[in-house]
């Protein structure tokens, strides 16, 4: 990404969403508050955007609230977004579905901590299922991206609102209470201006800013009574999904062009699997490392390319075993799949990592 | 004679305002629903607003608001639409911005939702259809049904021990310094639509002056729901809901400073 200024600043990950949100021209940030996350509000109301850009930022009564609210913003074309942890997530999901039915644009940032149930603060991947597999009801699909760096907090948050609006659905930002709440060096993104609603009226010709004179009314809804009139819109974002499935795919490769085996892992355990990749490699191990960047679209064309190739995969994820289920859909059975995870808020060690790598494939 | 002598413009007694589509409304012959919508189209097309006004439509019969009215519309999850107002209120300030509720929205699954708006003064009108039960899904009981009437979920009657006494959404939100207007009025006769028609002109006229929200209740029909014909629910609303729920304006903070 192009930078206006290389200036180099020490932040938290949560910290660089909020610089990220203002700096990409967001209209509206709406969120309540709940660990590991609360930086991301907190730093908004810091900053006070609406000084500067105009952008408003609003603590809502409840995630029920703030997923709504970010529904009536992106219904008037605007760039929205809400952030929340877990548990928060689960009471957004109704909120989802019904910006994937009305194909609403907007974003919404996934600080995940252990659950189920109220669980724990610490860090978690255990709401991957919920983010790539559709949490709320009906058949939709959600752009998931996955940070693993304070940069790709901040860098992400711009490609996740790019991606909202050019295929007109929610998108996710699933990050860790590790990556939120830890410090790096981070090059924040350029300055956009928000745009104008002459400028919404033209890029967003659905949104509801009121009925220019002798035009048609714009109404966002996801209703319709007729089954015919429902299959198709359900189409309409299939073919839609096919698409973000052929162009948007991203990830990362770590030594795999000579790899016989390969970690797969997002967020901050594809930190800890480039370290056991060092590890393996200085014991004479040729280990490489998948690291998907967006969950939703998957990388599955890239790790069907890599299983002729190599004699075994390792998903490590901070659960009880979600990715990984992915992982041997794109092997189809060629060579073994295998798992490892940490729950709770547990977080492994590299050298775990490298362990269950030589327990399970090589030995 | 023919008919163009009679249909002249200087015999025009009564014109359907524009802003109201020529759609067969889905609503039950009786129901109190069309009656405010064409109220909400005559206000817009007076206010000359139809431009700058921004329809939030709730789940419950009204589902379908906007398919009536020729404005801008967003369609709301169950109970949501004052926090879909709020944030396009906040983002659009110089836009009119109103939700339609029923009470099974407003009261039951959105009573957070609209406390809050409420609570931060949100300077949108909401419109508030209470007919004591839930219609679209049947006639279920709803927070607003009276102490012994029958529902499908009440079959003996509502009971206090069991649910409560019915909510009166409007008097609490009075209470809130967020609120600048609250009345609740009715559609049953000719004089009580004309007093409707007021009141929602001015929560319109109010939501511009940046003062806080806007609450109109009205208290309405539900002949179907209620299993009775169009004439004898309006009678049984007359003799069994407004004792519950009396008319007239309950908070008007403005019109109070002028005094």
């Amino acid at each position: 990404m192009k930078k206006d200024s290389e200036e180099i600043m020490l932040m938290k990950g949560n910290e660089a969403i909020a610089h990220a949100a203002i700096r990409c021209g967001c209209d509206g940030y709406f969120g309540y508050p709940i660990t590991p996350q609360s930086e991301v509000m907190e730093t908004l109301m810091e900053l006070e955007p609406w000084n500067t850009t105009g952008m408003v930022v609003l603590q809502a009564e409840s995630e029920v609230a703030s997923i709504n609210m970010v529904y009536g913003a992106a219904g008037c074309g605007k760039k929205a977004m809400t952030s929340s942890s877990s548990p928060g997530v689960s009471l957004m999901q109704e909120g989802i579905s019904y910006m994937a039915g009305a194909e609403l644009p907007g974003v919404i940032v996934n600080v995940m901590r252990g659950g189920p149930g109220l669980g724990t603060i610490q860090p978690s991947q255990a709401d991957y299922f919920q983010a790539v597999k559709g949490g709320g009801h009906g058949d939709y699909k959600m752009p998931t991206l996955a940070p693993a760096s304070v940069q790709e907090m901040a860098d992400l948050t711009v490609l996740a609102f790019d991606l909202a609006f050019k295929y007109r659905t929610p998108t996710m930002l699933l990050a860790d209470g590790i990556i939120g709440q830890m410090m790096e060096k981070v090059v924040l993104p350029p300055y956009q201006s928000r745009l104008t609603e002459d400028e919404i009226r033209v890029k967003c010709p659905w949104a509801t800013l009121g009925k220019p004179h002798g035009k048609k009314p714009n109404y966002i809804t996801s209703l319709e009574l007729l089954s015919e009139d429902m299959e198709n819109l359900n189409k309409r974002l299939q073919a839609r999904y096919r698409i973000l499935e052929k162009e948007e795919v991203r990830f990362e490769e770590i030594a795999c062009e000579d790899a016989d085996y390969v970690f797969v892992a997002f967020g901050i355990s594809a930190r800890v699997c480039q370290k056991a990749v060092e590890i393996a490699r200085s014991e004479g191990i040729k280990a490489g490392l998948l690291r998907p960047i967006t969950l939703y679209p998957f990388p599955v064309e890239k790790i069907k390319e890599l299983s002729n190739r190599v004699k075994g995969f390792i998903s490590v994820e901070l659960s009880a075993g979600q990715m990984v289920e992915d992982v041997r859909l794109a092997v189809n059975g060629k060579v073994p799949v295998e798992f490892y995870g940490r729950m709770g808020g547990v977080v492994p060690s590299p050298n775990e990592a490298f362990n269950a790598l030589k327990d399970k494939l090589i030995q | 004679m023919k008919v163009t002598d009679i249909v002249n413009p200087a015999n025009l007694v009564y014109k359907k305002n524009s802003v109201l589509n020529d759609l067969p409304m889905h609503y039950c012959p009786g129901c109190s629903h069309g009656v405010v919508h064409k109220l909400l189209g005559d206000i817009i097309e007076e206010l000359d607003i139809q431009e700058q006004t921004i329809g939030v439509a709730p789940v419950g019969c009204a589902v379908f608001a906007y398919k009536y009215l020729d404005i801008d519309w967003q369609q709301a999850a169950h109970g949501r639409a004052p926090a879909l107002a709020t944030a396009i209120k906040r983002l659009l300030p110089d836009r009119y911005v109103f939700t339609y509720q029923g009470d099974g929205d407003l009261a039951a699954i959105g009573s957070a939702e609209t406390l809050h708006a409420c609570n931060r003064g949100e300077n949108i009108v909401i419109i508030y259809i209470n007919n004591g039960i839930y219609g679209m899904t049947g006639g279920q009981m709803a927070p607003t049904t009276l102490l012994g009437m029958k529902s499908t979920t009440s079959p003996k009657g509502r009971m206090y021990e069991r649910d409560g006494n019915p909510l009166d959404m409007p008097k609490l939100l009075a209470g809130l310094d967020g609120v600048c207007y609250v009345t609740r009025q009715a559609v049953h006769t000719v004089g009580a639509v004309k007093k409707c028609r007021r009141a929602i002109k001015k929560a319109f006229e109010y939501s511009a002056l940046n003062r806080g929200t806007s609450i109109v209740e009205v208290v309405s029909t539900c002949n179907s729901g209620w299993k009775l014909t169009p004439d004898g629910a309006n009678k049984w609303m007359v003799e069994n809901m407004f004792s519950q729920y009396p008319l007239g304006d309950i908070k008007d903070t403005i019109q109070t400073e002028k005094k």
